[in-house]
C-alpha cells in the first residue's frame, strides 16, 4: 500500500472521531431540562450496540480470508453469550467464553468427527 | 488523586474486555497489508471499534478520502451522542482543555461506566477511567499484529465474535431490568436485519460504506422508547438509572 495514502487515511480517521466526541463535551455546558432529549440520549449507546451486533454477529465467526457467511458456531456462541449476559456475568467472561465455544464448534467438533 | 485510583480500578476489567477485541483488530490489520506499528497507531489515534474495522477495509481497498470520512463519521456518529450524555454528567466548571482530554477516550463502554456514575463526573476519575482501557486497546492490537502469522484463519475468525458478545454483555443486563430498554434494542436490533435482509432496503443501505443503517435503526428504537409512556409507572426512566445501571 502507498505509505503516503495510508498516512493521510490514518489523520483523516483520527480527525474525524476526534471532532465527533469533543464537540458537544467541550461546548455544551447548559444541563438540559427536556425529559424526552434525556431518555432519548440515555437509549441510545443501548441500540447502538444492538444494531451494530445484530444480524452482524452471526457472520462473525467466518475465516479471515474468506466470504462472510452465517455459521453454526456464530449462532450457538451467540446463544451462550446471551444465556450468559441474562445471569449478568461480565464482559470479559462472556466475550472469552463465546470465543471458546465458537472455537469448538468450528474446529472441534469436525476434528471429534473425524476421529469417528 | 483518590479519584484517579478509584477510575483506573472501575477501568481495568475494560482493559481487560479490550484485549481480545484488539488482538482481532491486530490480526485483521496485519491480514489486510498493515504494519504492526500502523495498526497500533490507529488504535492508539481513534480508540474505536467499529469505526477503526470499517477504516482499514476501507482504506486496503483503497477508498477516496471522502468515502473513509463519511464512512468513518457515520459509524462513530454515537459517540457524538455519547459525549452530548456526557456533557450533562460533568461539572459545568471543567475546562475546555480537560474536557478535550477526556473526549478523546469516549468509547461505549467508558461512557458507559461513567454513565453509571451516582455523582458528576470528574475529570480525576474519568482519567482514571481511560488509562487502563487505552493501554488494553494499544497493546491488544500490538500483541495481535506481532501474532498474525501464528494463528490459523479460522481461529482468527472465530475470535471476531468476541467484541459482539462484549456488545450483548452490555445491552441484555439493562433490557432485563427496563421493558423501555428491552423494546428500544429490540426494534434496533430488527431494523438493523430488515436494513441487510429486505430487498430494496438493502441496496439503500449499502451507500456510503452501510454505517448509516445502523444510526437510522438506533435512532428510530431510541426515539420509540424515549415517546411511549409507560402504563404501570409513570416514572421516567432517566430517573430510575441507578436500578438498572449498578
Amino acid at each position: 500500500m502507498n505509505l503516503n495514502y495510508v498516512a493521510i487515511c490514518m489523520f483523516l480517521m483520527f480527525a474525524t472521531t476526534y471532532m465527533i466526541r469533543v464537540t458537544p463535551l467541550g461546548f455544551v455546558r447548559r444541563k438540559m431540562e427536556n425529559l424526552w432529549i434525556k431518555d432519548f440520549l440515555f437509549y441510545i449507546p443501548f441500540c447502538v450496540l444492538s444494531a451494530m451486533t445484530f444480524p452482524d454477529v452471526l457472520y462473525s465467526t467466518t475465516a479471515a480470508g474468506a466470504t462472510p457467511h452465517v455459521s453454526m458456531s456464530a449462532i450457538i456462541a451467540t446463544m451462550v453469550a446471551q444465556l450468559m449476559s441474562w445471569r449478568e456475568r461480565g464482559l470479559v467472561l462472556v466475550a472469552v467464553v463465546a470465543v471458546a465455544v465458537a472455537v469448538f464448534v468450528e474446529m472441534g467438533v469436525p476434528y471429534i468427527m473425524s476421529l469417528f | 488523586m483518590n479519584e484517579f485510583i478509584r477510575g483506573l480500578k472501575r477501568g481495568f476489567p475494560i482493559c481487560l474486555g479490550y484485549i481480545p477485541v484488539s488482538f482481532t483488530f491486530g490480526l485483521m490489520a496485519v491480514k489486510l497489508g498493515f504494519s504492526p506499528l500502523q495498526a497500533t497507531l490507529i488504535s492508539l489515534t481513534n480508540m474505536a471499534s467499529a469505526g477503526q474495522f470499517a477504516g482499514i477495509r476501507l482504506i486496503e481497498g483503497g477508498a477516496p478520502y471522502i468515502e473513509l470520512v463519511i464512512t468513518t463519521l457515520v459509524i462513530n456518529i454515537r459517540y457524538f451522542l455519547m459525549s452530548l450524555s456526557l456533557s450533562q454528567k460533568v461539572s459545568p466548571d471543567i475546562s475546555f482543555g480537560k474536557r478535550s482530554v477526556m473526549a478523546y477516550c469516549i468509547t461505549d463502554e467508558v461512557f458507559a461506566l461513567a454513565a453509571m456514575e451516582k455523582d458528576e463526573v470528574s475529570f480525576p476519575f474519568f482519567g482514571g477511567l481511560m488509562t487502563t482501557p487505552i493501554l488494553g486497546w494499544t497493546g491488544g492490537t500490538l500483541l495481535g499484529a506481532i501474532a498474525s502469522g501464528l494463528l490459523s484463519p479460522e481461529l482468527q475468525g472465530c475470535m471476531g465474535i468476541a467484541l459482539y458478545c462484549m456488545f450483548i454483555a452490555i445491552i441484555i443486563p439493562p433490557a432485563k431490568k427496563s421493558r423501555k430498554v428491552a423494546m428500544a434494542v429490540a426494534i434496533s436490533a430488527l431494523l438493523s436485519c430488515m436494513f441487510k435482509y429486505v430487498p430494496g432496503l438493502n441496496m439503500l443501505s449499502q451507500a456510503g460504506g452501510g454505517g448509516w443503517a445502523i444510526i437510522v435503526s438506533a435512532v428510530l428504537g431510541a426515539a420509540f422508547s424515549a415517546s411511549v409512556k409507560e402504563n404501570k409507572r409513570r416514572r421516567k426512566p432517566s430517573e430510575e438509572r441507578s436500578q438498572y445501571e449498578s
